[in-house]
């Protein structure tokens, strides 16, 4: 395994690994938050919306510094997630085609930029088409120091004003009546979502960058139901998805932002399947065995019923036809094989079935609670 | 004027000695040239329990949401026990509707409760063992103590209800505003409520619910408001809820409701 070492020794790989780290910190933690107050959509917008500002920055500046190009990201998302409040409040255009109609002009209006920088003689103009799928190779450590800086600056916000995030977060109006200024509250949590996906622009790229905000947060969802432990445990699968994400990338020579987007997108597989308790896997296992549970249940009850009808002989063996009769075959085979198995009931000679001592204890207890059930409202 | 009930006893109107809980004059607000409260007055004496009445749409959530400050009226004024809202927010606990958030938020039934001392607390500072402490007291006064620590998505409505009651007496308040506390609760809830509005006026304290079912303000209530965009009366329920304003409130479509005031109709669906 010569990656291990190379993370550790290997300058390239070392920095890609650490800035992936740092951005998958960021927008796991803040995106949480995102994913809790329905924002993903708007993240995609800023993201898309980012790319002008970073074309345009650029062209004013002339310069590539790494924070230069950062605050005309922001600056761009920003007036980006303006301008779609702006639409919703002045007109009865609803959100979402709001956020469509913003991310598409703001994307092609990045794109017209930077087809014009491309075409300019002026020297330095390469690398800004890394900023549409993102390239962790071309992380500098200049980079990384500044990503760190900027996004130390919101997870320290976001841990500053906890209570009042997750007040804002979950039920605005009452923190509104306790004299918290909702609307401040609202702007400076978009803002934190606007640095969170600035900080990954250049290693994920614009077009891919929210569900490096989206997928961590989902994901860790499924595992917890604690608003702390989400956001730690979205930290910690973002950073995992940057850093094997940007490894894989460098190491194969792919595209960075999908590499990091396709492990993401793994982790929220699993997340959706396995998670206990609220994975899919977990619900149709206890579903199916809701089903054979009932399953068991019925036959036993048809089978006290057979027997019920011969008073002086309650052990008169019954052929499984005359279960057939009244369920479907492969309901009855299973439900028989597991009565047996629990010696709830017994099989006879020629396929016929009787019920144990203990099966009919069981049904004619299943049969008062049923009465139970019925006779009191 | 139509306001029939106008002329209500509102004793010690004079600022200076006894300030009505609340008081809400001339408020008018408009959703696109509609109006949604039309110059409703308000008045609310203290230590009464009172409903706000009407049907869908008549502005009953944001009359209280305007009390509040969370909507600004187009004209109007609002006043807490005297003064602005502004001024008051810690003599006022707020009990919003229980389907106007996410109860798949990811924390505790005690973590909800504890959300009341935020306003005390202010900036910053976090919840620590006293807030706990006084959650956890509201909770057992809710019968919710075995409750604190169940993820809120695991409660039935009646107990999420019950959470948000918990809350809003965490915020030790004067005034309780309620927006359709009763609104699909199990019947044991709806025990506890009621018995808690009546320890909320045995301390002197005000509340003012919004409520849906005709058929038991009678029994809850001793005050109520009959809104239909404008106030149509208000006043203690034996004055003020009679067939003919209710026939008003909701413009003759209320055959035989209005019989549930008669006495003994109230309990009837017990079970």
């Amino acid at each position: 395994m010569d990656v291990l070492g190379d993370l550790l020794f290997d300058y390239t790989l070392r920095t890609v690994a650490l800035g992936s780290a740092v951005l998958g910190i960021v927008s796991g933690a803040v995106g949480a938050f995102a994913v809790l107050r329905r924002q993903a959509l708007l993240g995609d917008a800023m993201s898309h919306a980012a790319l002008p500002g970073v074309a345009l920055a650029f062209l004013i500046t002339g310069s590539r510094t790494p924070l230069v190009l950062m605050i005309g990201a922001a600056l761009a998302g920003w007036v980006a997630a303006l301008a779609i409040l702006g639409i919703i409040r002045a007109s009865r255009v609803k959100a979402d085609a709001a956020m469509a109609l913003i991310l598409s002009v703001f994307f092609g209006a990045g794109l017209v930029v930077l087809t014009f920088i491309q075409r300019q003689p002026a020297a330095g103009k390469a690398g800004l088409d890394r900023y549409l799928f993102g390239q962790a190779a071309a992380l500098l450590e200049v980079d990384v120091i500044t990503m760190a800086a900027v996004g130390a600056i919101a997870v320290l916000a976001l841990l500053v004003l906890w209570k009042e995030f997750k007040l804002l977060s979950f039920n605005p109006d009452f923190a509104a009546s306790l004299g918290f200024p909702v609307r401040r509250l609202d702007v400076l949590l978009t803002s934190l979502l606007v640095i969170a996906i600035v900080v990954g622009l250049k290693t994920v790229g614009v077009v891919l960058m929210s569900a490096m905000v989206v997928a961590p947060g989902a994901a860790a969802r499924q595992w917890t139901d604690r608003l702390g432990v989400m956001v730690i445990l979205s930290a910690a699968l973002g950073a995992f998805a940057g850093v094997a994400g940007s490894v894989i990338s460098t190491t194969a020579h792919t595209a960075t932002g999908p590499t990091i987007v396709l492990v993401a997108t793994g982790i929220v597989a699993v997340s959706l399947l396995f998670a206990p308790r609220r994975g899919l896997a977990w619900a149709r296992l206890r579903a199916w065995r809701r089903r054979r549970l009932l399953a068991l249940e019925t036959v036993l009850a048809d089978l006290a019923a057979l027997s019920a009808q011969h008073a002086r002989e309650p052990d008169r063996a019954h052929h499984v036809a005359a279960l057939y009769a009244v369920r479907g075959r492969s309901i009855v085979d299973r439900a028989l094989a597991a009565l047996a198995a629990q010696g709830l009931a017994r099989r006879g000679a020629g396929d016929t079935w009787t019920l144990t001592e203990r099966g009919h204890d069981r049904a004619s207890r299943a049969a008062r609670l049923r009465e139970a059930d019925e006779g009191a409202p | 004027m139509t306001l029939a009930a106008a002329d209500t006893p509102v004793t010690g109107h004079r600022e200076a000695e006894a300030p009505l809980a609340v008081e809400a004059t001339d408020v008018t607000l408009a959703y696109q040239q509609r109006p949604a409260l039309w110059d409703v007055d308000l008045e609310v004496p203290r230590g009464v329990l009172m409903a706000i009445v009407g049907p869908n749409g008549a502005g009953k959530t944001t009359l209280l949401r305007t009390i509040l400050g969370l909507l600004r009226p187009a004209a109007g004024r609002v006043r807490i026990l005297g003064r602005p809202y502004r001024e008051q927010r810690r003599l006022v606990a707020y009990v919003p509707q229980r389907s106007s958030v996410d109860w798949d938020f990811p924390t505790t039934a005690l973590d909800i409760v504890t959300m009341g001392t935020y306003g005390r607390l202010g900036w910053v500072r976090r919840p620590g063992a006293a807030q706990r402490e006084r959650s956890q007291a509201a909770l057992r006064q809710v019968g919710m103590e075995a409750y604190a620590d169940r993820q809120i998505s695991q409660l039935s409505g009646g107990q999420q209800q019950r959470v948000f009651l918990a809350r809003a007496l965490v915020q030790d308040a004067e005034v309780y505003l309620m927006d359709e506390p009763f609104q699909g609760v199990d019947a044991t809830t709806e025990r506890a409520i009621v018995s808690l509005l009546r320890t909320l006026r045995a301390e002197g304290k005000t509340v003012v619910a919004v409520h849906h079912d005709l058929q038991t303000v009678t029994e809850y209530f001793d005050w109520v408001t009959l809104l239909n965009v404008r106030r149509i009366a208000a006043g203690p329920v034996a004055d003020v809820f009679t067939e003919e304003n209710l026939r008003q409130t909701y413009g003759g479509r209320i055959s035989g409701i209005a019989g549930g005031h008669a006495n003994g109709v109230s309990a009837g669906s017990a079970s």
